[in-house]
């Protein structure tokens, strides 16, 4: 077993665990930080296949600046396990039975795709650096890049809007 | 590694996300999950951008075969950016007139 593959197992592991923490967590708080460690995993594995700029986009973005937003609110919400709204043990089971049952008819959609031979392993590449995907996102992809900004324009004024007094 | 596995994975993600959605009351913890289930679609885009990659690299080893979808990550990271603000300024908001973020509150909005 080479490194990388005991890298990809111990990361999967660890990132399935943590996302299952997550969810069943009764405290908000605890479920932010389990999915902090979900996110670090990912990019654990982006680093793994070589996509350098993107492992540390998804640190800053979703583990850094996402993550810190959300354990604002749920702390200026003051939050905890007491306050915690419960659904029926009925519905916990219904919503675990379907999503598993969604799983498993993916899992034997794709379990035999025609990409199922395909392999990661080869050359390394450079597509995952920031010099190449700069060069591209400022020439091919310049218009989405310009209009994001708009967006993030736009959804900067509406949540100032929305988060307003009266 | 083969694909298949990166497949599974981000699978097994994914329906996680969705087993959070259904069960839980939180409407944090609902955003959350939909978080959760946008990462698993990102970790796939990444693998089949690698894998484009490798087996485009056997014939030409100056290709940029695949670097799209690593670009479209990084769009879906911007737009999940912004959505995050907006969601949580709306769940801020409702937790301000009804002091609580259970989304059983939320079916108020249809009246």
């Amino acid at each position: 077993m080479s490194i990388s593959e005991i890298l990809f197992w111990f990361l999967s592991a660890l990132s399935i665990l943590s996302a299952l923490m997550m969810v069943t967590s009764r405290n908000p708080v605890h479920s932010v930080l389990w999915l902090i460690l979900v996110f670090f995993a990912i990019s654990g594995h982006y680093i793994l296949m070589n996509a350098q700029f993107l492992a540390i986009v998804n640190m800053i973005v979703y583990a850094g600046a996402i993550m810190v937003l959300f354990l604002f609110v749920i702390m200026l919400m003051n939050m905890n396990a007491d306050t915690e709204p419960q659904k029926s043990k009925w519905m916990k089971m219904a919503g675990t039975i379907g999503s598993g049952s969604l799983l498993l008819v993916l899992i034997a959609a794709l379990r035999d795709s025609e990409v199922r031979a395909r392999t990661l392993e080869g050359p390394e590449g450079t597509i995952g650096l920031v010099k190449q995907l700069g060069a591209v996102l400022f020439t091919d992809y310049v218009v989405p890049f310009e209009i994001s900004s708009v967006l993030f324009l736009s959804a900067m004024v509406g949540a100032v809007l929305i988060g307003k007094k009266d | 590694m083969p694909v298949n596995y990166y497949i599974f994975l981000s699978l097994i993600l994914f329906s996680i996300g969705i087993a959070g959605v259904l069960t839980r009351r939180n409407a944090i913890i609902v955003f959350m999950c939909i978080e959760l289930m946008l990462n698993a679609v990102n970790l796939l885009l990444v693998a089949f951008s690698k894998m484009h990659h490798v087996t485009a690299l056997a014939s030409d080893p100056a290709t940029t075969a695949g670097i799209e979808a690593q670009l479209f990550v990084f769009f879906i990271m911007v737009v999940a950016a912004a959505e995050v603000t907006v969601g949580l300024a709306i769940i801020v908001m409702m937790y301000r007139n009804i002091h609580s973020v259970d989304i059983n509150f939320l079916n108020r909005l249809k009246h």
